[in-house]
């Protein structure tokens, strides 16, 4: 896979729109309600505590596997839809 | 029998098993001492990262690190996986498929320039010069507290192994092992673990049973703990912090400095296909959450067990007498672990108040001060160091001599595993960007050989040295390590793959100015070069710029590395035709042999 084709330029803006959308995840979970927005999520109980203590602690880190196979799992198959994957 | 000898027994076994994975996995040619042949499966590359990856802070001192802090230090758990999402997604795949020997190679190429891949190896060789000290000095702790030596000897003991299978068998010998040594320290770290979550809250998954009802009192754990260390005058565990932007620029600077990390990306060289590379990021993080997702339950229910038993009446009533923790006899047979742990002076009592009594409270909180003195108190009595939460784990739950020994063995697992993975990053770094590049281009594939295993030998030696004299910056792991990984390699390899147009001399000033930068911003607070009293400010909150700490500092020297390094590429040259075409063939998987040199 070498040079500029229309494909290879389609199959780079895939991989980037999933990348970004992973990565609003990985913010949203770990920036997100584990820090900034926790006094807002202050009032969902969990376990004695409140859900961004869940996240800073558990969550944040189950969101991050689940995120990793999802990843390698679609880019597997856009890697075979644009016929880049390896053989 | 002895607990010496049951220590014994399982450090001696597991030491034999590595030795034998190194006799078995002997390297024959360069491609084997570096990325172990490119054969490995994702799935043992995964345990094997996992390993690398969990250091002797990780497995020790981890637990009780969150346990003193509470929600604040949740920072360490985000931080040190989120990075993995960084690294499966923006450049392990990639790097895989550029399907070279070492880092500072692929920044050398993508930026066609000597000098660039000279920063990268000066900024690889101090970040994992720092960490592996702190490796070394784990060992010999960890045998002299186990295997009642002097800690130089089992430091030497350890350098020995480690010796035996990193320098005959390279990264191919190191991926074995480290897949020995994730099982041994992952079982060593979760069954005392399920026994305390079973004992305090019936629920054998720690991670669930940290959220569940404390069974003798009835109450959530956690509220539980809160009640009992707010009624002795400290924070309240769960207690949100203040200064978010520096909580958030911390955890960034941990997780981008994860991913810039050499000897964690060099082992994503070590499989077959970038799809592999993908999923073994995965595997990683899954091995890692193991001891990841456990590690916060122990800390909060060690805590509370520490709370408890110096308190069994309630906070409202006297505490226990140390008489009681001194005899062994004691029904509850609960306590004693205290006295033995006392003697090694991990944890400490002094009598103030001259009653007998172990008054443990925040003697620091002014506003706790009346309310001591009203209770006849004199001051806090007790104190441990934080490590006591996992080294004092079976012995808390209440669990046989063995689990002991699968503690010991474990930890040593965890040290001599990262130690290797680092002293590799460092030996290849030496005789693949050094020698072979620099020093003597036209050495066969034997000769290079030689010169790695040379390299890998003097980088022990002086590994052991260190971490037998540690200098001071060697305390400084967090900042030092993660913070050059962070600021420098982390954004000049995301360039290299995601733009075309940062050129040499962007990156290498984007690196050098990412460097130099944080450096200055450590230094300045922690001494320069680390001297003690050369500081310009005092390493205080209140004199951090906007609330930085120079823990966190790393996250905005990236930034300053990308804002360089894109300024400086758009006003001089962009890269030659075949640098972009090299670019291109990262992207796209096809093509991607096992990792060669040429």
């Amino acid at each position: 896979m070498s040079g500029h084709s229309y494909d290879a330029e389609n199959y780079w803006k895939a991989n980037l729109r999933l990348i970004l959308g992973s990565l609003v995840i990985w913010a949203l979970v770990s920036y997100g309600f584990a820090i900034l927005l926790r006094p807002m999520l202050a009032g969902i109980a969990v376990g004695g505590t409140d859900l961004g203590f869940w996240f800073a602690q558990q969550g944040s880190i189950l969101t991050f596997i689940v995120l990793i196979f999802h990843y390698s799992w679609r880019m597997n198959k856009i890697d075979e839809k644009f016929g880049v994957h390896e053989e | 029998m002895d607990q010496f000898y049951i220590n014994l027994i399982f450090v001696g076994a597991s030491f034999l098993i590595y030795i034998g994975i190194a006799i078995w996995a002997k390297a024959g040619s360069t491609s084997d001492f570096y990325v172990a042949g490119g054969g490995v499966h994702p799935i043992t590359n995964g345990a094997a990262i996992g390993a690398d990856w969990m250091s002797a802070a990780s497995f020790i001192s981890m637990a009780g690190l969150i346990a003193a802090g509470g929600y604040s230090n949740s920072t360490f758990l985000m931080g040190w996986t989120g990075g993995y999402v960084l690294l499966a997604m923006l450049l392990a795949p990639y790097l895989r498929k550029f399907g070279k020997f070492t880092v500072p190679q692929f920044i050398g190429d993508r930026y066609y320039s000597e000098n660039a891949r000279l920063v990268a190896v000066i900024c690889l060789i101090i970040a994992s010069v720092t960490y592996v000290i702190g490796q070394m000095a784990g060992a010999g702790v960890a045998f002299s507290r186990f295997l009642e030596v002097d800690s130089t000897m089992g430091l030497i003991i350890a350098a020995v192994v480690v010796f035996v299978y990193a320098v005959l068998g390279g990264m191919k010998g190191i991926t074995y092992t480290q897949v020995a040594q994730y099982c041994v320290l992952i079982v060593a770290y979760t069954i005392p673990a399920v026994f305390i979550s079973l004992h305090l809250t019936g629920n054998p998954i720690p991670g669930l049973g940290m959220f569940s009802t404390h069974t003798e009192s009835g109450v959530p754990l956690l509220a539980k703990l809160n009640q009992v260390i707010t009624d002795l005058g400290f924070n309240e565990y769960t207690a949100d912090v203040d200064n978010k932007l520096n909580m958030v620029l911390f955890t960034l600077s941990l997780m981008i400095g994860t991913a810039g990390l050499p000897h964690v990306i060099i082992r994503f060289f070590t499989v077959p296909k970038v799809a592999d590379a993908r999923w073994s990021g995965g595997w990683a993080l899954v091995f890692i959450a193991l001891l990841y997702l456990t590690a916060p339950a122990v800390a909060s229910m060690a805590r509370l067990n520490i709370m408890t038993t110096l308190y069994p009446e309630g906070t409202a009533a006297q505490p226990i007498e140390w008489a009681e923790i001194e005899n062994e006899l004691d029904e509850d047979g609960n306590r004693h672990w205290i006295k033995e742990w006392e003697i090694t002076g991990l944890i400490s009592f002094e009598d103030k108040n001259g009653d007998g009594r172990v008054q443990y409270y925040n003697d620091k909180n002014p506003e706790f001060a009346a309310e001591a003195e009203a209770r006849g108190w004199q001051g806090s009595e007790f104190s441990y160091n934080r490590d006591i939460l996992v080294l004092a784990n079976p012995e808390i739950a209440n669990l046989p001599g063995w689990v002991i020994g699968l503690i010991a063995a474990g930890g040593l697992a965890a040290a001599l595993s990262t130690a290797a993975g680092l002293l590799l990053a460092i030996s290849s770094a030496i005789s693949h960007d050094l020698i072979k590049s620099r020093i003597n281009p036209g050495i066969s594939d034997k000769g290079e050989l030689l010169a790695a295993r040379i390299s890998m030998a003097i980088a022990i030696v002086v590994a052991t040295y260190l971490g037998a004299n540690p200098p001071g910056f060697a305390a400084q792991v967090v900042a030092l390590a993660f913070g050059i990984a962070a600021a420098s390699l982390f954004p000049a390899l995301m360039m290299g793959i995601f733009s075309k147009r940062v050129n040499n001399v962007g990156a290498t000033l984007g690196m050098l100015s990412g460097l130099i930068f944080t450096l200055v911003y450590i230094f300045m607070y922690k001494g320069w070069f680390f001297i003690p009293g050369t500081n310009n400010l005092p390493d205080t909150p209140e004199n951090w710029i906007l609330g930085i700490s120079p823990l966190s500092i790393g996250a905005v020297g990236a930034l300053v590395n990308f804002a360089v390094a894109f300024m400086v590429s758009k006003a001089t040259a962009e890269p030659p035709v075949e640098i972009q075409e090299l670019v291109e063939s990262v992207r796209y998987p096809r093509g991607a042999g096992s990792a060669h040199d040429h």
